[in-house]
């Protein structure tokens, strides 16, 4: 058993995520946040737990659905706010917006959102540190469907060659968009295995169990750090909400809603609550103050978007360019 | 009154047609059976045709660009389609390197009858990675044909023709077209791929855009016409082959030309139209042609910033004006919609 802090520290993090999405979800539809979301509501854990295990130096990357793992690694809670309502105290001084979140006192060096392309850049982020001696780990955050992109198949023969401090963490939740797996990869063929396949190090886990990804991250980012080269961990996921918005789309027919229902019947943060209500390491009332204060905390970060100033005119041709 | 359809719905039908009357014609994409169907252009085409000839495909661009190039070979016609441009990036070895050479370096022997449909995204925060249009980059290409209808009419009758082309073929919609609305006719009909159209006629100034910017040059020579100047709109419609002879006849008419466009500025397809206008109806021109294009920089996310990135209707009517020394006279009217939508019911995320 973990100690009381670590688990009340993950059950924080995860709920904090929550929370954040689920008020931009019910602010989206006043069409201020004038950009593409993508929620990672019900995938909470494998962005805490694997950021959980990282040092605040060690680097992350991430993809569309880049929220969760942005918090997760300690990314600023206003920036991103004010990111995704366009203002010029954005993370990205609003030229990014939700797809493209950056902190690099976080260590989050960015997330970009075509799919698998940060994923390379992940390898050469790591191996980059640690050609200047540092002894910083990396990790990539991509979903199943980068799986089928060349650029993952070709970015682990280079990481197991160069033996870089790199993680690779996909978060299978099933779906690409409303394709499911099985139209996209044949059946009888588990994720980890390919990467298997490839001679790395691979792991599967059940992505809504937030101890379980801490405990298979923890090794894994031991083992970079210590010269062992890469690790693939994939992870068992839901994304409740549509694939890009903040509504739900079951209506839509693409997935079974049985399947949602048992997915949402495994939320990671509602079984956490509950091993720490049972263990007696938090109480009801503990809890109901962390979440207030996670939403007073979400509320002073929409009210700072939204009274930021827009960005300058002269930012447009701004940044293209050093000089 | 002469049927109308949506854009969307013209791709959609242009496509039913052609894989009715060609069982060699079959189309892939990325969610192209999906509940969505790629922005309506392929709903229902699962249903009439079978998940033989219409599916999905992995999130594997440059490899299925591959395969459908060897589809092409094999004698089947494809129709890829892709949600943005910027994805269709990771295919650039097949489509550059591959599908638009195969004819050449194997001495005539082979074909790639293949259609790359791509959708350029604008608006609502699509930003630096899904909003590019680099029409110019693939035109640049021998071997490649590249065509970006504007109107419903021609959507249908181009990609007709794009698929029964013998050639690959780079279709290029506008995410802000699919909603237009305008007369298309039942059954097979085709615009011939290399001719422009003339939208509107007039004496005073050549306006030459592309795609979406044809509506804007629209507008723009609306309200030209109301200080009494008649611009000519024409829609280059195909970039390559290009009908230089529209442009050309055009310009010695009117002596002037603007080209717009919604690609960057700097060696973007409107500096070609130019090239082909001083090079031929120099002596036509009554002053220096102009460029509305993007500014040299990626699209920016900001709602604020994307209104100032996209030039619009104003941008040409006021550089019509510079060239005719009209001094405008109404006060600038502010904006009182939002411009990063192109009508109100265009409510995101895409
Ligand atoms: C190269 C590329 N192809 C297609 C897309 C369109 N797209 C955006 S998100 C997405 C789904 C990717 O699925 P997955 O990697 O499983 O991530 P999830 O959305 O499920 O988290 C797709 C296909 C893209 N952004 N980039
Ligand atoms: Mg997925």
């Amino acid at each position: 058993m973990m100690d009381a802090e670590i688990l009340t520290r993950l059950y924080r993090g995860m709920l904090r995520i929550r929370i954040v999405e689920e008020r931009i979800a019910e602010l989206y539809p006043q069409q201020e946040m004038r950009c593409p979301v993508h929620l990672c509501i019900g995938q909470e854990a494998v962005a805490v737990g694997v950021c959980d295990a990282l040092d605040r130096g060690d680097y992350v990357f991430s993809n569309h659905r880049s929220h969760g793992h942005y918090l997760a690694k300690g990314g600023d809670l206003r920036s991103m706010i004010a990111e995704i309502y366009g203002k010029a105290t954005g993370c990205a001084q609003g030229k990014g917006g939700s797809m493209h979140l950056v902190d690099l006192d976080a260590g989050f060096l960015g997330a970009t959102p075509i799919v698998g392309s940060t994923i390379p850049i992940g390898v050469g982020a790591a191996w980059g540190s640690a050609l200047k001696g540092e002894s910083r780990v990396a990790v990539v955050f991509f979903g199943d469907g980068a799986l089928e992109e060349g650029v993952f198949h070709e970015s682990l023969n280079f990481a197991l060659l160069k033996k870089v401090p790199v993680i690779f963490v996909c978060e299978n939740n099933l779906y690409s968009v409303y394709s499911p797996l099985a139209v996209r990869q044949p059946g009888e063929r588990e994720l980890f295995c390919i990467a298997g396949g490839h001679g790395v190090e691979s792991h599967q886990a059940d992505g809504n169990d937030v101890l379980a990804v801490r405990s298979l991250a923890e090794r894994a980012v031991e083992k970079a750090r210590g010269g062992g080269g890469p690790t693939f961990l994939e992870f068992k996921t839901y994304r409740w909400r549509e694939h890009c918005g903040p509504n739900y789309d079951d209506d839509l027919g693409y997935r079974p809603e049985t399947e949602f229902l048992e997915w949402k019947k495994r939320c990671p943060i509602a079984a956490l609550r509950e091993r720490l209500l049972e263990a007696g390491i938090c109480s009801d009332r503990g809890i109901g103050e962390m979440e207030s204060a996670v939403k007073s905390e979400m509320e002073a970060a929409v009210e700072f978007a939204r009274r930021s100033p827009w960005p300058a005119d002269t930012l447009l041709m701004g940044d293209v360019y050093a000089s | 009154m002469p049927r109308e359809l949506k854009y969307a719905q013209a791709i959609n039908e242009a496509i039913d047609l052609c894989m009715a009357r060609d069982p060699s014609v079959y189309l892939m994409g990325l969610g192209v059976p999906d509940p969505k169907g790629v922005f309506g252009t392929t709903l229902g085409l699962r249903a009439k045709h079978g998940d033989r000839r219409v599916l999905d495909m992995p999130t594997s661009e440059n490899g299925m660009t591959g395969v459908a190039v060897g589809t092409a070979l094999a004698g089947c016609r494809p129709v890829m389609t892709h949600q943005r441009v910027d994805f269709a990036l990771l295919a650039l070895d097949q489509i550059v390197n591959q599908a638009a050479k195969w004819r050449y370096m194997f001495g005539g022997k082979l074909k790639v009858p293949l259609v790359v449909r791509l959708i350029v995204g604008r608006g609502w925060g699509q930003g630096p990675q899904h909003s590019q249009s680099l029409h110019s980059w693939f035109a640049h290409v021998p071997g490649l044909k590249v065509v970006m209808p504007t109107t419903p009419y021609d959507a249908k009758g181009l990609l007709i023709s794009s698929i029964e082309d013998d050639d690959p073929v780079i279709f290029l919609e506008h995410r802000w077209l699919h909603g237009i609305t305008g007369p298309v006719p039942e059954g097979v009909y085709r615009v011939p791929l290399g001719s422009a159209r003339v939208m509107r006629e007039g004496r005073d100034v050549t306006i030459a855009a592309i795609s979406h910017m044809c509506l804007e040059a629209l507008r723009a020579a609306d309200t030209l016409a109301e200080d009494g100047c008649q611009a000519e709109v024409i829609d280059i419609r195909s970039l390559r082959p290009l009908d230089e002879k529209t442009v050309v006849e055009s310009v010695r008419k009117t002596g002037r030309l603007i080209v717009a466009e919604g690609g960057w500025r700097s060696c973007g397809f409107g500096a070609e139209i130019v090239a082909r206008a001083v090079e031929q109806a120099f002596p036509s021109l009554k002053c220096p042609p102009c460029r509305i294009a993007l500014p040299d920089c990626p699209t920016p996310t900001s709602p604020r910033l994307a209104a100032k990135f996209y030039p619009r209707a104003a941008e040409i009517s006021e550089a019509a004006r510079a060239m005719l020394g009209i001094r405008e006279t109404r006060p600038p009217v502010p904006a009182s919609a939002p411009l990063d939508v192109p009508d109100p019911s265009f409510t995101g995320p895409f």
